[in-house]
């Protein structure tokens, strides 16, 4: 039964895969790689990594494929028929892939049996932290330098991408909703937010010890955010506002100054004091998860291209 | 092979928090410019760059007193766990190195945007201190990372800060030039997190240290470094995979070029000298020197060739650098091939190392003095420059001093620099690396005379300025450029200081 399953999921993996790489229009070939992305998170599933599934569908689904379909709808005039040179770096491309996919085989089948792991050793320093989960563990407590300055790349991403607004444009609003708002999108942008907002509550709450976490949950407010500012239901803030700003950078200050607290009540940098760990992460993710979803929804939203207000 | 738990447990030194700091006071710094009104964002950079070179003095000098490396282990939690920080004398050195560059920029971009004080606080200056710091702080953790995703996250944050500043000035051809570099880049990262991946999955770790003593000549090590070399390579601009540097550095702001060609192209090649001379098994390292060092030789004839037939002076400063860094790939033979020698006992290592800095102070400078000849005049057609040394007369001097590092003549950092890799050729058997090394100081007192030879001749038509330059403006890239010259008088020898901390394996973390 299960292996029929995962039988079915490889083959609708490669087909889809396929699909995206063969398919003639850009639109078609971006709908497919949406699919692709959920269809891995099922896989990531039945390879029971539950944190990568949520991420993979979250991010890999749907922010990438929100970015492509804009992207596309952008560049559809410009994009011609495929051309010589196109198709010979098609070429090309399918060669190198082959090949580093051929590597990775290799490499991936010669890894000793059983696979060594670091999983007793997350599992076993639990105890210090007092969580549940060893994802959030990993992500917060052990490599939490890591994780603090991923989020500084995600705010520097923001400011290069603000950067990109012409002259006159710089620290005002992005546009995101089309001229004619469908009326279907209306109604979903009133209907949807309060159940997405529950769902990341949820998400963030349940991430201490089981499956979930700041990234998730982040990611699901983003995408009810988005979905309200796409209907025109709220215009879209001014990037320059300071609100705004302190909520972006919020989560990674706290998380920066509780690190510099461990100078002076714990062994140093990023250390937690005794007994106070737990409460101490669930706060640094509190103040992450909005920072996430804010990042993550002035990302996509994209550059100004609204003059701000004097 | 040993098993990890052989090995020697990190223990944090008493200098070690400064780890922390050249890491996070840029950061710090980023998220201070992000909340605060874009007038304050001089201030804050000010005070991070002093903050930040005292930390860079304040490793070294730790380094220096106790001869040992410097360790912090983050939040208490031991690798393969947890992530550590370490700082040998080569990392010192780099962190120093920057310490030095980059604030000499900083000065520098500073006096440029006094130029226009009515867009001083607009757009493309605010967004440029953020990403000088997002750099600064990445290229510290490159040079003590220990742990290979820990690098990955350096490299990622070197990346986004880094080709943003190619578009800083708007221009569509220099969005094409940021949006190719992004590509190559991104390329580059994920086959270096691919490469890292198989690692996690043949050895269970990502330290380092533990992966070099557990690496052997399985095909997950030989896959996983291929890899990890390529893409450090896309992001290194080595030979053929340098299409890209020459618009992006040459489109981007004076100041920002600097930085991108003196400074980011550096990380990448530090972790492959990581890389090779840590994690790689001897036989695979002889290797992997081989084929770097016959793709560096021909970066620095081809690219060398190339600099001399741009018309234009900042693409010819970008050709130049595609050329130089050729010069950092020879290293890898050189320094792993000798039987007797470690290779950080060698004299290329040292000779590596000073080509490194040499290269980031010339290249600097140079980059400066031309933004300050673009600015003055309105362009850059060397052909058109006729004269420009008598107008400009400090930054034609920094341009000659910058050249000579850059060809390898005495007194100059690249002169040692070019006569220890020449020295290590010649003794090791290598004739045509030795050739390569000086056909390539041929062609490189090719271009740079061919400036010099507008600066110093009579216009048939007197320049036009465009902008009157303020002298102190000048002075900056000067005194980069005579720092360049005074490396020159380090001993002809292998430095003591680039050996503290090597290898990683004895009992010095032991206390």
């Amino acid at each position: 039964m299960t292996l029929g399953l995962d039988l079915t999921l490889i083959a609708g993996l490669l087909a889809l895969a396929l699909h995206v790489v063969i398919v003639r229009d850009d639109r078609n070939a971006v709908v497919a790689f949406v699919a692709f992305g959920l269809l891995l998170g099922l896989a990531w599933v039945r390879l029971y990594s539950v944190d990568v599934a949520l991420t993979e569908a979250a991010i890999g689904g749907g922010v990438t494929g929100v970015l492509l379909l804009r992207t596309e709808a952008l560049i559809r005039p410009a994009s011609a028929a495929p051309t010589a040179s196109r198709r010979s770096g098609g070429a090309l491309a399918a060669i190198a892939c082959v090949l580093l996919a051929g590597g990775l085989a290799i490499a991936v089948l010669s890894f000793p049996n059983p696979a060594p792991t670091l999983a007793p050793e997350a599992a076993e320093a639990l105890g210090r932290t007092g969580l549940g989960n060893p994802v959030t563990a990993v992500l917060l407590a052990y490599r939490s330098l890591d994780t603090l300055l991923e989020k500084i790349v995600l705010i520097i991403a923001l400011v290069g991408l603000w950067s990109l607004a012409p002259e006159t444009l710089w620290g005002g609003a992005p546009e995101l909703h089309p001229t004619a708002i469908p009326e279907p999108l209306v109604y979903l942008a009133r209907v949807l937010p309060p159940f997405g907002v529950l769902i990341a509550v949820y998400e963030f709450w349940v991430g201490a010890d089981a499956p979930g976490g700041t990234f998730q949950a982040g990611t699901i407010l983003a995408a009810m955010y988005l979905l309200v500012l796409k209907a025109g239901l709220r215009p879209a803030p001014e990037v320059k506002r300071t609100a705004l700003r302190v909520l972006v950078a919020g989560g990674p200050a706290l998380f920066l100054a509780v690190g510099f607290l461990g100078f002076l009540m714990a062994d140093g940098f990023l250390s937690f004091p005794d007994g106070a760990a737990k409460p101490l992460i669930v706060g640094i993710e509190a103040a992450l998860t909005l920072s996430i979803a804010g990042i993550l929804s002035l990302l996509v939203a994209g550059p100004p291209s609204k003059a701000p207000a004097p | 092979m040993l098993p990890a738990n052989a090995l020697p447990a990190y223990v944090t030194t008493p200098g070690g928090f400064l780890l922390v700091l050249a890491i996070i006071l840029p950061v710090v710094a980023v998220l201070a410019m992000l909340v605060l009104d874009p007038r304050h964002a001089r201030s804050v950079v000010g005070a991070t760059i002093l903050a930040g070179v005292a930390a860079a003095l304040a490793i070294a000098e730790e380094l220096i007193r106790t001869g040992a490396a410097l360790i912090y282990v983050v939040g208490g939690w031991q690798p393969p766990l947890g992530l550590a920080l370490r700082a040998d004398g080569l990392s010192a050195t780099m962190i120093a190195m920057t310490a030095i560059v980059l604030p000499g920029i900083a000065i520098f971009a500073r006096g440029l945007q006094d130029l226009k004080p009515e867009t001083r606080n607009g757009r493309a200056p605010t967004t440029f201190w953020s990403l000088l710091m997002g750099v600064w702080s990445a290229l510290c953790l490159t040079f003590i990372g220990q742990d290979l995703f820990n690098l990955y996250v350096a490299l990622e944050l070197l990346t986004f800060a880094a080709v943003p500043l190619v578009c800083l000035d708007g221009r569509s051809e220099t969005m094409g030039a940021a949006l190719r570099y992004l590509m190559f880049a991104l390329l580059g990262s994920m086959l270096y997190l691919l490469g890292t991946g198989l690692f996690y999955g043949a050895f269970g770790t990502l330290d380092i240290r533990s992966l070099s003593a557990m690496s052997d000549d399985r095909p997950a090590v030989s896959v996983a470094l291929a890899l990890m070399i390529a893409g450090l390579l896309a992001k290194a601009a080595l030979f053929p995979l340098h299409l890209w540097l020459p618009p992006a550095h040459a489109g981007a702001p004076a100041a920002a070029s600097a930085v991108l060609s003196a400074l980011v192209i550096k990380a990448p090649i530090f972790l492959t000298l990581r890389l090779v001379a840590e994690v790689a098994p001897t036989p695979m390292a002889a290797i992997a020197g081989k084929i770097l060092a016959i793709l560096g030789a021909f970066a620095i004839i081809l690219c060398s060739v190339m600099a001399l037939r741009q018309a234009r002076l900042k693409l010819m400063i970008a050709y130049s650098t595609v050329a130089q860094i050729g010069y950092l790939f020879i290293v890898f033979p050189l320094a792993t091939g000798a039987d007797a020698l470690p290779p950080w006992g060698t004299i290329a290592w040292t000779g590596g190392a000073l080509q490194l800095g040499s290269h980031a102070l010339a290249k600097a400078s140079m980059f400066m003095a031309a933004g300050i000849i673009a600015e003055a005049f309105g362009h850059d057609n060397i052909r058109d420059l006729s004269g420009f040394g008598r107008i400009l007369p400090l930054s034609a001097a920094t341009f000659g001093l910058a050249g000579l590092s850059l060809m390898g003549l005495p007194p100059s950092g690249g002169f040692i620099a070019k006569c220890l890799l020449l020295t290590s050729a010649v003794l090791g058997g290598h004739p045509w690396l030795s050739t390569t090394i000086l056909a390539g100081g041929l062609l490189a007192a090719g271009y740079v005379f061919r400036v010099m030879n507008r600066a110093l001749a009579t216009p048939q038509t007197p320049l036009i300025i465009r902008r009157k330059i303020p002298a102190r403006l000048e002075v900056v890239p000067l005194i980069l450029a005579l720092l360049a010259v005074l490396l020159g008088f380090v001993p002809l020898e292998p430095l003591g200081l680039l050996q503290i901390g090597r290898p990683d394996r004895p009992a010095e973390t032991m206390p």
